[in-house]
């Protein structure tokens, strides 16, 4: 599958990916190397997986990293009261006890286990342990796993990596080196528009515009928290249920409605009715 | 950026891509041979003589970090197009800032700049010149900016980069862990001892696993920050520390002192910054005033300290020395605060001068007591703390 290719069918299933981005999948799929996705939250990072997953036909696997992560989480554990009850009724051995039947597997072990190519989704890796990202390397180098009791196990098939951060931690060198790197930008306002039309084709061009405008403008201010895509496409399911078809014309609303963008007090201070009505008064 | 002129002669792509690899290496990135082989490799899935592709896949594969992604475009021009050295970075609102001293490497700019814009976009005329000038290191802004002095930085960027730089060292010390185990609902090892008990329970099946682990024992932090006239010029930057140092940790703890001593905690964890503003200036009544700094900690010691500093904090105290009381006092109350807290460190702004010696009298009293004394007289200095707290 050539680039261009890749970039039509991600937007079939209603993801818009620049040209970079989609240049980076392609190299991991022809690579066969992870990919490392850096950017703000909510410009979609997770959804690329998703959307990945789908144009492949793939089954998606996902880790979701979080402080404290640890091997049992993430790749296998045995199944210690099964064992245990086998032990009393049928009196195992230990052969039969260390054998898959009672072995849980985890993300990382499921994915390498595959007979058909999956994509392994790794969620916010930078939440993780310094610890547990060492042994993601070995992984993400080999594609196998060794567990004491069974043998290496190796992956039948290279599951399509990606990895998400945010950029609560800095990563190791190592991890980069290892990985395909693409930073995730808040998208422009073209691309956003086409996300938008995608997203939500019922809404007409003109209020595309203003809603596309509205957040972009809002994300020069100085918020706590910018709105990303998504926050985005929920105001505008939220405008159009509520059957405005003009922003300027009715300013309540969209005061009210700004609590699908700002998601937090101090940003909805910051954003009184009247500097709302300036930035929708530029957009038009 | 340091520049390579493209080499006339090449024994073919690989040649070429090994320049390339080498350029962005003196640029600062770390590749190794690997990614040369990788990124043959990865021209070989593109059309490579598309000049579009080949940056982009170039991109997605040497790049290990947004910083090197906002550089690449420009490294990647200057190599394959030659037209690296024209570049100016973008102006900012450093403007007043970097005025007092124009961009460093105009001056290498000087006999060829005329050159260079006639052959942007062609690999260069001549090979034996191309030898001459390889490899030269042309310093960049940033690297100027943080090299000033304090007292030059009052706009939004450098306040955030203190921020910054004191998250990074609240970060630092935060992470600790005991080396003990303890009882516990989740963790990394079972506790076997307390598997066998609980098995007795339940006619010895191990049913129940409690597990143990490494409780965190962090560090916490404790902030005194000097804001009286001699500090005037860096207490901006300094509160921005200040603000950074306390968003970390819930725990930790900021005050700040002239004549008279407050805690400012709640005040900067504030999320309005305004509102934050707002509050710091109405505490800070006398704010650029005088300094006592002995009569401050002895205050703090006489009454917050009991409840805020314990064998577990860092006492940081940000402070030029400088102070009308008697230097017996200041020394007194740095004893008294040592023996409570885990390490008391003074960073001062007028460390890092060239040629300076602690003067001050408090300074010098108060030299036995500390931990440690730091330099804090630049964003450069902030950011060079953090292995020092690392090793607290």
């Amino acid at each position: 599958m050539r680039e261009a290719e890749l970039r039509e069918r991600l937007a079939a299933t209603g993801y818009v990916a620049d040209e970079t981005l989609s240049m980076a999948l392609h190299l991991a799929l022809t690579l066969g190397r992870p990919l490392l996705l850096e950017g703000p939250a909510g410009v979609g990072k997770t959804e690329i997986a998703k959307a990945l997953a789908e144009v492949l036909n793939a089954r998606l696997i996902r880790l979701q990293c979080y402080e404290g992560l640890d091997a049992g989480h993430a790749i296998y554990e045995w199944n210690y009261q099964r064992q245990l009850l086998a032990i009393r009724a049928e009196g195992a051995g230990e052969e039969a006890l260390f054998s898959e039947k009672y072995l849980l597997k985890r993300p990382l072990l499921e994915a390498i286990s595959q007979p058909e190519r999956p994509v392994l989704l790794i969620d916010e890796i930078d939440r993780a342990d310094e610890e547990f990202e060492a042994y993601l390397l070995e992984i993400l180098s080999d594609f196998q796993i060794t567990i004491p009791e069974l043998g290496t196990i190796s992956a039948q098939t290279r599951p399509v990596v990606i990895l998400t951060a945010n950029g609560t931690r800095e990563l190791s060198d190592a991890l980069r080196r290892r990985c395909l790197y693409s930073y995730v930008d808040y998208p422009d306002r073209d691309t956003e528009l086409a996300i938008l039309a995608r997203r939500a084709p019922d809404i007409e061009a003109r209020l595309a515009q203003q809603i596309i405008g509205v957040v972009q403008a809002l994300r020069r201010e100085d918020l706590g928290k910018l709105p990303g895509i998504a926050e985005m496409l929920d105001w505008a399911a939220a405008l159009s249920g509520l059957g405005i078809n003009d922003l300027s014309a009715s300013p309540a609303q969209v005061q009210a409605t700004l609590v699908c963008l700002l998601k937090t007090a101090a940003d909805r201070d910051a954003l009184p009715p009247e500097v709302m009505a300036r930035i929708v008064g530029k957009v038009g | 950026m340091a520049v390579t002129r493209f080499p006339l002669r090449a024994e073919g792509l690989a040649d070429r891509m090994a320049g390339f690899i080498a350029h962005l290496r003196m640029n600062g990135m770390r590749l190794g041979p690997g990614e040369t082989v990788a990124a043959l490799a990865a021209l070989s899935e593109v059309k490579a003589t598309d000049p579009d592709q080949a940056r982009r896949a170039l991109k997605a594969l040497l790049v290990p970090d947004a910083e090197g992604w906002r550089r690449f475009d420009d490294l990647f021009d200057s190599y394959w197009f030659n037209t690296g050295k024209q570049r100016q970075g973008q102006a900012n609102a450093h403007v007043r800032v970097q005025s007092a001293k124009p961009a460093l490497w105009q001056t290498h700019l000087g006999e060829d700049g005329a050159e260079q814009d006639g052959d942007v976009g062609q690999p260069d005329g001549s090979d034996d010149e191309a030898e001459g000038t390889e490899g030269r290191l042309i310093a960049t802004r940033t690297e100027a900016l943080s090299r000033r002095d304090l007292r030059e930085l009052m706009d939004e960027d450098s306040l955030r980069a203190a921020e910054k730089a004191a998250r990074d060292l609240a970060r630092a010390l935060r992470d600790r862990r005991s080396r003990r185990r303890r009882q516990a609902t989740r963790g990394l090892d079972l506790d076997l001892r307390r598997v066998m008990r609980a098995s007795l329970a339940r006619g010895g099946e191990p049913l129940d696993l409690p597990r143990r682990r490494r409780p965190d024992r962090p560090l916490r932090i404790v902030a005194l920050c000097d804001v009286s006239g001699s500090m005037t010029t860096v207490s901006r930057v300094f509160l921005a520390f200040l603000r950074g140092l306390i968003s970390v940790d819930m725990r930790a703890d900021a005050y700040l002192f002239h004549t008279r001593l407050m805690r400012v905690t709640d005040a900067l964890r504030d999320h309005d910054s305004l509102r934050a503003a707002g509050r710091l200036s109405l505490m800070a009544e006398g704010f650029g005033g005088g300094t006592d700094i002995g009569g401050a900690l002895k205050t703090f010691n006489e009454g917050y300290s009991t409840r805020a500093v314990n064998g577990r904090t860092v006492v940081i105290i940000l402070s030029d020395g400088y102070c009308t009381g008697a230097p017996e006092v200041v020394a007194d109350g740095l004893r008294r605060l040592q023996k409570r807290a885990h390490r008391v460190i003074w960073l001062n702004p007028l460390n890092g001068w060239q040629d300076h010696a602690p003067v001050a009298q408090a300074m010098a009293a108060a030299r036995p007591y500390l931990d440690a004394l730091l330099p804090a007289n630049s964003l450069a200095a902030l950011a060079a703390l953090e292995p020092e707290f690392a090793r607290l």
